[in-house]
C-alpha cells in the first residue's frame, strides 16, 4: 500500500496567497497613513507653521489660500498665506490641525496603553482566582452598561477645568471593562491547558504561573485590542473637545478646532472641513492597522474582538 | 419560559445596583460640596449648614445612598442646581425629541442594514459585498459630527433641500418634523448600519453553508424563499443580539448628534448639564440612559426564546 501526499497544485496556492496578500495590505496602508501623521505631529514647528494659539484680531475668518502682505519695518514685504484660512479669532488653521494631531496622538496612545495595562492586571487575577472573579465581573457588567461616551461626559464634568490627563482618565474607565473580559477570557482557556496544569503540579506559585505561562497567551489579542482602543479614544477625545467638555478651547486640538468653527459653518465650512479630514484618516490609519494585526495575528480573534 | 424571564429579570438588579452605586459615588465623593455650589458664592457658613441639612447631605454616606436610591425609586430625581426645575421635569421635556430622533435612526439603520447585509452575504465578493465591508470600516472611523457637518453641508447648504438645523415637535405638523429628523438620524444610522451589516452579512454567510439550506435549494425552492425563511431566520439572533448591543452606541451618538443640529433633547441636556455642572442632572441623565440600555438588552433576551426555540436557560 502506498500513501500517496498530494500538494495543492499551483493554481490553488497562488489562490490562497492571492486571498492572503489583502488583508496584510490593510495593515501597510494603516501604518503608511500613521506614519505620516506621526511625522507630521513630530516636525510640526518645521511644516510653516506659526503660533497655533496667536490670536490675530486682523485676519479673522479668511478662506483656505487667502493672503496677506505685511510691511516690515524696512520696506520690505512677506507675504503670509492663510493655506486653511483662520477661525473667527484669526488663528491660523493650518497650525492648528497640525499641532493639533499631537494631541490626538497622544491621547490615543496613552489611553490605549493605560487601559491596557490595568485590565491585563484586573483580567489575570479575576481569571484565575475563582472567588473573586464573580464581584469583578458583576463591577465590570455594571460598568458596561454605562454607554462609553455618556461614561466620559460625566468623569469630565468632576473636575474643574479639564485638562488632558482629566481627558485620559476619563476616556481610560470605560475602556477598561472591555480588556478585563478579553484578557480573563483568554485565562479561563488556557488555565485548562496541559502545561499550565503541568506547573501547576510543580508547584509554581500563582504570580510566576500567570507571568510565565499565562501572560504570553494574551500578547496578541491585547495588541489588536490596544490598536482599537487608540482609534476609539482619538474619537472620543475629539467628541469631547467639540462639546466643549474636554481639552481646553486654546489648545489646539482637532475637536477644538471644530467646536470653534460650529457657529459660523454655514458661512465658512473650512473650519470643520480641514480638522475632519485628519481625525477621519487617522481614525481610519490605525483601524486599519488593527483589522490587519488581527489577521496577522491570530485569524480567530475575528470572532473575539 | 416563565421561570427564564423571572431568572433574567434579577440578573439585572445587580448589573443596575452596581450602576447605581457607580453614578452616586461619582458625584458625591469628587464633585466637592454640593451643598456650597447651591448655597453659591455670596452664602455664609450658616446658610450651607442649613442647605446641607435639608438635602440631608450631613448623614454618613451609606445612609445618603439609601435616601437617594428611595428617592430615585419614587421617581423623585432632586432638584436641578442651574434650571431651577426638578430633574423630573427637565427631563420630561426633553424626551421627545431624543426618542423621535433614536426611533427614527433604529428604524432606519434596520431597514437599511439587513438587507444589505443579506444581499452582501448572497453575493459574496460582488461590489455590493466590498461595498457593505468598506462600509463598515469607514462607519467606525469617521466620528458622528464629521458624518453630521458633511450631510448637513450638501443636503441643507449646498442642494438647501433640508433645514440646517432644528427641532420641530410633532404636535406642531408632521411635515416638519420629520423634515428635520432625516439630516440627524440618517448621520446617527450610518454607523449603526456599518455594525448591524456587518454581522448580518458574517451570521447569514454562516447559515447559508448549513445542510438544511443545501436541502430547501435541493427540493428546488427559490432563493429568496430560502433566504427569508430558512436562513434569515436561523441567523436572526447574533443580528437581533447586534441591535441591543449597538444601543450603547447609539446613546452616545445622541449626545453629540443632537449637539450638530441644535435638537433639545435629552443628549443636548446633558451636555448643558456637564457644562453647567449640574450635578443631579448628569447624575439622573447617566443613570437614565444606562437604564433604558440595560432594559433593551433585557428585551433582547426575552426575544431569544421566540427566535430560537432551542435556546432554553
Amino acid at each position: 500500500m502506498s500513501t500517496v501526499l498530494t500538494l495543492p497544485s499551483p493554481a490553488v496556492r497562488r489562490e490562497a496567497r492571492a486571498w492572503r496578500l489583502p488583508r496584510n495590505r490593510s495593515v501597510w496602508i494603516g501604518a503608511a497613513i500613521l506614519a505620516v501623521v506621526v511625522a507630521i505631529a513630530v516636525l510640526a514647528p518645521y511644516l510653516g507653521t506659526t503660533s497655533p494659539s496667536e490670536i490675530d484680531p486682523t485676519a479673522r475668518n479668511r478662506r483656505p489660500g487667502a493672503e496677506r502682505v505685511i510691511r516690515n519695518d524696512d520696506g520690505t514685504k512677506t507675504t503670509v498665506t492663510y493655506r486653511m484660512g483662520t477661525d473667527s479669532l484669526g488663528r491660523d488653521i493650518y497650525s492648528r490641525v497640525i499641532y493639533g494631531s499631537r494631541v490626538s496622538l497622544i491621547v490615543g496612545v496613552t489611553v490605549a496603553l493605560i487601559s491596557v495595562a490595568i485590565g491585563l492586571v484586573i483580567g489575570l487575577v479575576s481569571g484565575y482566582i475563582r472567588w473573586l472573579d464573580g464581584i469583578v465581573m458583576r463591577v465590570m457588567d455594571g460598568l458596561m452598561s454605562i454607554p462609553a461616551i455618556l461614561l466620559a461626559i460625566a468623569l469630565v464634568s468632576l473636575s474643574r477645568g479639564a485638562g488632558l490627563r482629566t481627558v485620559i482618565l476619563a476616556i481610560v474607565i470605560p475602556e477598561i471593562p472591555r480588556v478585563v473580559r478579553l484578557v480573563r477570557s483568554v485565562v479561563l482557556s488556557v488555565r485548562e491547558e496541559p502545561y499550565v496544569e503541568a506547573a501547576r503540579a510543580l508547584g509554581v506559585p500563582t504570580p510566576a504561573l500567570l507571568a510565565r505561562h499565562v501572560l504570553p497567551s494574551t500578547v496578541a489579542p491585547l495588541v489588536v485590542q490596544g490598536t482599537f482602543i487608540c482609534a476609539a479614544a482619538i474619537v472620543v477625545e475629539a467628541i469631547l473637545s467639540f462639546l466643549g467638555i474636554g481639552i481646553p478651547p486654546e489648545t489646539p486640538t482637532w475637536g477644538n478646532i471644530m467646536a470653534e468653527g460650529r457657529a459660523l459653518f454655514r458661512i465658512f465650512p473650512h473650519n470643520i472641513f480641514f480638522p475632519s479630514i485628519f481625525l477621519a484618516a487617522t481614525v481610519l490609519a490605525v483601524n486599519m492597522l488593527g483589522d490587519g494585526l488581527r489577521d496577522m495575528l491570530d485569524p480567530r480573534l475575528r470572532h473575539r474582538i | 419560559m416563565l421561570p427564564y424571564i423571572g431568572r433574567r429579570l434579577l440578573a439585572t438588579i445587580p448589573v443596575m445596583a452596581v450602576v447605581a452605586v457607580f453614578v452616586f459615588l461619582l458625584l458625591r465623593l469628587t464633585a466637592g460640596d454640593p451643598a456650597a455650589i447651591i448655597a453659591g458664592d455670596n452664602a455664609t457658613a450658616r446658610d450651607v449648614a442649613q442647605i446641607r441639612e435639608k438635602l440631608g447631605l450631613d448623614q454618613p454616606i451609606v445612609q445618603q445612598f439609601i435616601i437617594w436610591i428611595g428617592k430615585t425609586l419614587r421617581g423623585d430625581l432632586g432638584e436641578s442646581f442651574f434650571f431651577k426645575k426638578t430633574v423630573t421635569e427637565l427631563i420630561l421635556g426633553r424626551v421627545e425629541p431624543t426618542l423621535a430622533l433614536a426611533t427614527c435612526t433604529l428604524l432606519l439603520a434596520v431597514t437599511m442594514a439587513v438587507p444589505l447585509g443579506v444581499t452582501a452575504a448572497y453575493k459574496r465578493g460582488s461590489w455590493i459585498d466590498r461595498f457593505v465591508m468598506g462600509l463598515s470600516v469607514l462607519g467606525f472611523s469617521v466620528p458622528v459630527f464629521v458624518i453630521g457637518y458633511a450631510l448637513m453641508y450638501l443636503f441643507a447648504i449646498h442642494f438647501a433641500w433640508l433645514p440646517v438645523q432644528g427641532y420641530q415637535r410633532i404636535g406642531d405638523g408632521f411635515g416638519g418634523f420629520i423634515q428635520r429628523l432625516v439630516l440627524p438620524s440618517f448621520t446617527l444610522a450610518i454607523i449603526y448600519v456599518a455594525l448591524i451589516a456587518r454581522i448580518t452579512r458574517a451570521s447569514v454567510l454562516e447559515v447559508l453553508g448549513a445542510d438544511h439550506v443545501r436541502t430547501a435549494r435541493a427540493k428546488g425552492l427559490a432563493d429568496l424563499p430560502v433566504l427569508l425563511r430558512h436562513v434569515l431566520r436561523n441567523a436572526a439572533v447574533p443580528i437581533v443580539t447586534v441591535i441591543g448591543l449597538g444601543v450603547a452606541l447609539l446613546i452616545g451618538g445622541v449626545v453629540v448628534t443632537e449637539s450638530v443640529f441644535a435638537i433639545p433633547g435629552l443628549g443636548r441636556l446633558t451636555v448643558d448639564a456637564v457644562l453647567a455642572r449640574d450635578y443631579p442632572t448628569v447624575q439622573a441623565v447617566v443613570l437614565l440612559f444606562s437604564g433604558v440600555y440595560v432594559l433593551i438588552n433585557l428585551l433582547v433576551d426575552l426575544t431569544y426564546t421566540f427566535l430560537d426555540p432551542r435556546i432554553r436557560y
